[in-house]
């Protein structure tokens, strides 16, 4: 039989008024990209507590996703600059771990980008892909 | 600030108890937290209304059994009645100065005396304090050559500690041993307090500044030793799982450390208690599952959310039933994550801390393609 292509597994938090309505613009507009995102809606990424993108990786995702309005259009004013500081700190703590950091990916895709947000995914497939499994999968000893 | 130098004659021990009895008969306090002699020798900060009680009073005790910062979290949260002064080396002293921005403590009534720290050994129940471990250490102290009695090992913590003196405008006493002849103590104290136990300005000692150089130069490459030496064994994800592989996971690290305040701790909840079906199902996925589980979570959840305001004293390790060095690992991943930010914990009551705030013009490569 032949061997099946590595198929990432990304899990994606996009913040509810820029990346999750530019994912929805993605979809109505019958933009395509790869299946590989499993997408979970926050109302802000600042609202996101790191131990979630630590809890997916330690499960076997192969790469994550946050997703939030540009730097300045944040409907709660300030969510997304804290969410770069959060993402900043989590990289620099997964690269001292000896875990790549690249696989958590921080991007600022607004409402109106649903062509930015296809293009994205289908981005980080093929670089996760690259890399190949994520080397916690399967690794029951954590 | 008012640099002097005072007589200790009858011993340093004596000298300090003689300066906290001041403190409080000239008002300064009312109250002190200060390590105490126990009975049988143990030592623990304990809150002294009683100056008598002052004989007992030891804050040259080579030990560190708890941070003294949660301590004071305990006597100045919700308003301490009685003007308190904190008796606290350096590690403790910048655990608090984090406390007070995470409003955990409050100075509003309290006051800040540091005393040079000249190392701390392991404690357990079984080893008591011993009169000569400070002597041997203040011998040292003398020319900043500061070794251990012999047969006993530093902590870690103490080991790489190079900010073992007391810094910054918020400490309003500090006891200096360090490049002090025996039979003296150095003095730097804020303008009110200096003229409330009468000192006039005087010199620093004139052997002060190289002695805590030659501290600070011994402590800062034993540091970067072995920060290269956990760099080195957590270079891999073999690495990593190797580092935690002993952890049985009982959070007495997150318990101790005077940073990790939060009373609502997702690790303290029910969140990682799962049901029964779930440990099988993740055991179908991988083939095995750790109980308990949930272990690298914890570790990598508490080094985000704490790792910047991170102290370094070393009570995670000491605390550590397994000899994960905890708090070594934490100052080597802290020292990159709070240099992204340009930020010293406890350095100074005036910088917030990283996860307190944000900068519009800063990282802005983050997050675009």
């Amino acid at each position: 039989m032949a061997e099946t292509e590595f198929e990432p597994r990304i899990i994606a938090f996009l913040c509810n008024w820029c990346t999750y309505t530019g994912a929805d613009l993605a979809g109505t507009s019958r933009i395509q990209y790869p299946p590989n995102i499993r997408i979970i809606r926050l109302m802000c990424s600042g609202g996101l507590d790191p131990v979630y993108v630590v809890k997916a990786l330690l499960e076997g995702a192969d790469g994550v996703l946050i997703g939030g309005c540009h730097p300045g259009d944040c409907h709660y004013q300030s969510g997304n600059y804290k969410a770069r500081r959060r993402v900043a700190i989590l990289q620099s703590i997964l690269e001292q771990m000896g875990f790549d950091p690249d696989r958590v990916w921080l991007r600022w895709i607004s409402a109106s980008e649903g062509q930015y947000f296809a293009d994205t995914v289908t981005e980080f497939v093929a670089a996760l892909k690259e890399k190949g499994p994520n080397p916690l999968k399967g690794v029951g000893a954590i | 600030m008012i640099e002097t130098t005072i007589s200790a004659s009858e011993g340093t021990l004596q000298g300090i108890q003689g300066l906290l009895r001041s403190l409080m008969e000239k008002g300064v306090v009312e109250a002190l937290q200060v390590p105490m002699r126990l009975p049988g020798n143990g030592i623990a900060p304990m809150l002294v209304t009683d100056i008598t009680a002052l004989d007992r009073a030891d804050p040259l005790a080579p030990v560190l059994p708890i941070n003294g910062a949660r301590a004071a979290s305990q006597l100045t949260m919700t308003g301490n009645p009685k003007k308190l002064g904190l008796v606290l080396r350096a590690c403790e002293i910048r655990a608090l100065v984090e406390l007070v921005k995470f409003q955990q403590v409050s100075l509003e009534n309290a006051i800040i005396i540091g005393i040079d720290c000249l190392g701390t050994y392991p404690l357990s129940n079984d080893r008591r304090v011993d009169d000569r471990w400070a002597e041997t250490l203040l011998a040292g102290a003398v020319t900043g050559d500061i070794q251990p009695e012999e047969g006993l090992e530093f902590r870690e913590a103490c080991r790489i500690c190079e900010q073992p003196i007391p810094e910054g405008e918020h400490v309003a006493l500090t006891i200096g041993l360090v490049g002090v002849e025996e039979g003296h103590l150095y003095l730097k104290a804020r303008e009110d307090v200096a003229e409330a136990l009468g000192l006039e300005a005087g010199e620093p000692p004139s052997g002060r500044a190289a002695a805590v150089d030659k501290l600070i130069a011994a402590r800062t490459e034993a540091r970067d030793a072995a920060f290269a030496e956990f760099r080195e064994r957590v270079s891999s994800m073999e690495g990593l799982l190797r580092e935690f592989a002993a952890c049985i996971r009982c959070h007495n690290c997150m318990i101790n450390c005077p940073i990790c305040y939060c009373r609502e701790c997702i690790f303290r909840t029910p969140t990682f208690e799962h049901e029964s079906s779930l440990y099988f199902q993740w055991a179908e996925r991988k083939g095995t599952v750790r109980m308990m589980p949930d272990m690298l979570i914890f570790h990598l959840t508490r080094l985000n959310h704490m790792v910047t305001s991170c102290v370094g004293c070393g009570i995670c390790t000491q605390a550590c039933p397994m000899d994960i060095p905890v708090g070594t690992i934490f100052r080597a991943v802290g020292q990159k994550a709070q240099a992204i930010f340009d930020y010293h914990p406890g350095r100074s009551l005036e910088e917030a801390a990283p996860v307190q705030e944000f900068r519009e013009d800063e990282l802005t490569t983050l997050g675009e393609r």
